[in-house]
């Protein structure tokens, strides 16, 4: 295990120090004292483990393949931006675009999420992005969606009681997305409708919730016998129409 | 239009797409505090900018003259200053005449006469009220005196801005020297308009300041609206709309920020329908009246003045904007971590929703604010 002090170090140099001590063979590495800087993680392919302590700044974990990062404090902008694969836990709230163009992996928030989460996202085989949120979302979740799962546990609502924003799916056409809770129809996008979870859906998602309530204390048990919804698109192409009449 | 002329530069269709950073620190109990601070917090999000660009807005820091109109302006000659002194001094009784104190700074390269006064506004038309007559005079010398722009013109405060890095225009102006119970600041990232320093932000009319980061898409629309109201935008940057679209609703008007923000970024017919009807018909009537103020387009802004500060987001949130307090501070910035620089524990830290305001008003000011709410229903 290697401790490196990032306070005060630029972006560029604490990047150049995490790819320094994973090519000296370190498989653990604790940051403190962290505050902004962008790309942790960026582009690392072996299994290593990144401790944050800290608000780590916009990209956290960009085209990261392979790496476990856990965050002990709030994370910015984009985590898990075009993520392959591993895992991003954040021990507090995120902001907005969260697991952007994620093509695999897996990232936990222990709180709530901005806007966009899970723009773009998309699965390919053995490839399937999951991003669990603990409280609640802003607007545009799912937005053009393509694939991958999206959970929402709504630990915790909005201002308004709600653990959705507006725009839900706007745009999506693969993936689904479960929430814990409802939302109201005209806050959905018109490409996705609420479809009922059967026992089978629940249980596709239960290691996930499983893991999220490990990480973050919670009891799964109580968790999973909250009433679900899923929401899905009801056609691949929403689109497929509109420039071919 | 003439007064596009004398100035037509390619960007004349003002198009400032950028990822500019904004950061803006308040003590609502009035307490002065050194310009370090905010220095530190844009300093952490330099990535955010290209060093075309970076200003500071300050209030508080003349408190020995508070009672003058403070004029920061910004020459291209000495000819452009004489000429610009002798308009300033057939209108205003000039009290202090001296230039903006700057340092030398390796990146920084000073290309204008930098200059403030203290001024005593003379005769003011009978159907004007004397701020209407700092503004007329203010769109007068942007407008019509080539080579001379007012960076500020209200009391106790002052911009200062200019072409290069938040850091390095902070110490070139001597940023760490003075004191202010507000501040806020930006760092620019243009890429199809020129970086000039009048095109820097904060941009200001009277002690109104307004730093952004995103793009005004309806730029065209909101400056007509303005020139009906005698509002001239000359600086050549989309932000300039929103500067005086701020003084016209909270200062002509005396509407709260509140609802200024939400005639600059209102909710979506969409959401207005949903709405109880008695929300629904201001709504509705807001969107009617003043559809030619709202703002297209993604953007983040922190207003400012003497009595307050607000943070807004576009009804969509297409730019970042964090929120935080500590004790009887408020701090609003592009990013968490630009606050927990200077402030490592707040008690509270969010992201305001998109269209939602967030106010800090100074405690001495509330009072009269209350009153002025209670008026306007």
């Amino acid at each position: 295990m290697v401790r490196i002090d990032a306070k005060g170090l630029h972006y560029k140099k604490l990047n150049d120090l995490i790819w320094e001590a994973i090519e000296n063979g370190e498989e653990e590495i604790v940051l403190d004292n962290v505050c902004g800087q962008r790309y942790i993680g960026a582009g690392i392919r072996k299994k290593v483990k990144i401790e944050i302590n800290g608000v780590p700044g916009n990209d956290l974990g960009v085209f990261m393949d392979g790496p476990e990062i856990i965050v002990n404090g709030n994370a910015q902008d984009g985590v898990g931006n075009t993520m392959n694969a591993g895992k991003i836990v954040v021990h507090g709230h995120a902001g907005d675009i969260i697991g952007y163009a994620m093509r695999g992996g897996h990232i936990y928030i222990k709180r709530n999420a901005g806007y966009r989460v899970g723009i773009h996202m998309k699965a390919y085989k053995e490839n399937y992005p999951v991003v669990v949120i603990g409280g609640f979302a802003r607007d545009f979740l799912g937005e053009y969606m393509a694939g991958g799962l999206l959970i929402v546990l709504g630990l915790e609502k909005d201002e308004d009681g709600n653990i959705a924003g507006n725009y839900v799916g706007t745009g999506m056409h693969g993936g689904e997305i479960f929430l814990r809770g409802t939302v109201e129809e005209h806050k959905l996008g018109k490409e996705v409708k609420i479809f009922q979870p059967t026992e089978e859906d629940i249980n596709r998602i239960k290691p996930y919730v499983e893991e999220f309530c490990r990480l973050f204390d919670y009891d799964s048990e109580e968790i999973l016998n909250g009433e679900f919804i899923i929401l899905k698109p009801y056609t691949h192409r929403p689109y497929g129409r509109l420039y071919a009449y | 239009m003439s007064y596009d002329l004398p100035r037509l530069i390619p960007d004349k269709d003002f198009k400032v797409p950028s990822a500019c950073g904004v950061s803006g620190i308040m003590n609502t109990s009035g307490k002065r505090f050194s310009g370090n601070m905010i220095v530190e917090s844009m300093a952490l999000m330099r990535e955010r900018g290209n060093g075309l660009g970076a200003g500071y807005a300050a209030y508080g820091i003349y408190p020995e003259l508070k009672d003058l109109y403070c004029f920061h302006m910004l020459y291209d000659s000495d000819l452009d200053k004489k000429n610009a002194e002798e308009y300033i001094k057939d209108h205003y009784e000039i009290i202090e005449s001296e230039p903006i104190p700057t340092r030398k700074n390796p990146h920084i390269k000073e290309v204008h006469i930098l200059w403030r006064y203290f001024l005593k506004p003379k005769f003011i038309p009978e159907d004007m009220s004397e701020e209407d007559f700092v503004v007329s005079t203010v769109m007068f010398i942007n407008e019509k005196i080539n080579g001379a722009f007012v960076m500020s013109s209200g009391k106790n405060m002052g911009v200062f801005k200019g072409v290069g890095f938040p850091e390095d225009i902070a110490d070139f102006y001597r940023i760490d020297e003075y004191k202010g119970y507000i501040w806020t600041a930006h760092n620019r990232f243009p890429t199809n308009t020129v970086g000039w320093w009048g095109g820097a932000h904060p941009f200001g009319i009277l002690d109104w300041t307004v730093v952004h980061n995103g793009e005004i898409s309806s730029y065209g629309i909101n400056r007509r609206f303005l020139e009906a109201y005698g509002y001239k935008c000359t600086l050549m940057t989309d932000t300039e709309v929103v500067a005086y679209l701020v003084d016209l609703f909270m200062r002509r008007f005396g509407y709260s920020p509140q609802l200024t923000a939400k005639i600059l970024a209102a909710p979506l017919w969409k959401d207005i329908d949903l709405m109880p009807e008695e929300e629904r018909k201001l709504y509705t009537a807001l969107r009617m009246n003043y559809g030619g103020a709202l703002l297209n387009g993604p953007f983040a802004i922190i207003v400012a003045n003497n009595n307050m500060m607000m943070g807004l987001n576009d009804r969509i949130k297409l730019r970042p904007l964090v929120a935080a307090t500590k004790d009887d501070f408020l701090y609003i910035a592009s990013e968490e971590s630009a606050i927990r620089v200077v402030c490592p524990e707040p008690d509270e830290v969010w992201a305001p929703k998109a269209g939602d305001p967030v106010v800090g008003v100074l405690k001495s000011a509330r009072k009269t604010q209350v009153v002025l709410e209670g008026e306007n229903g």
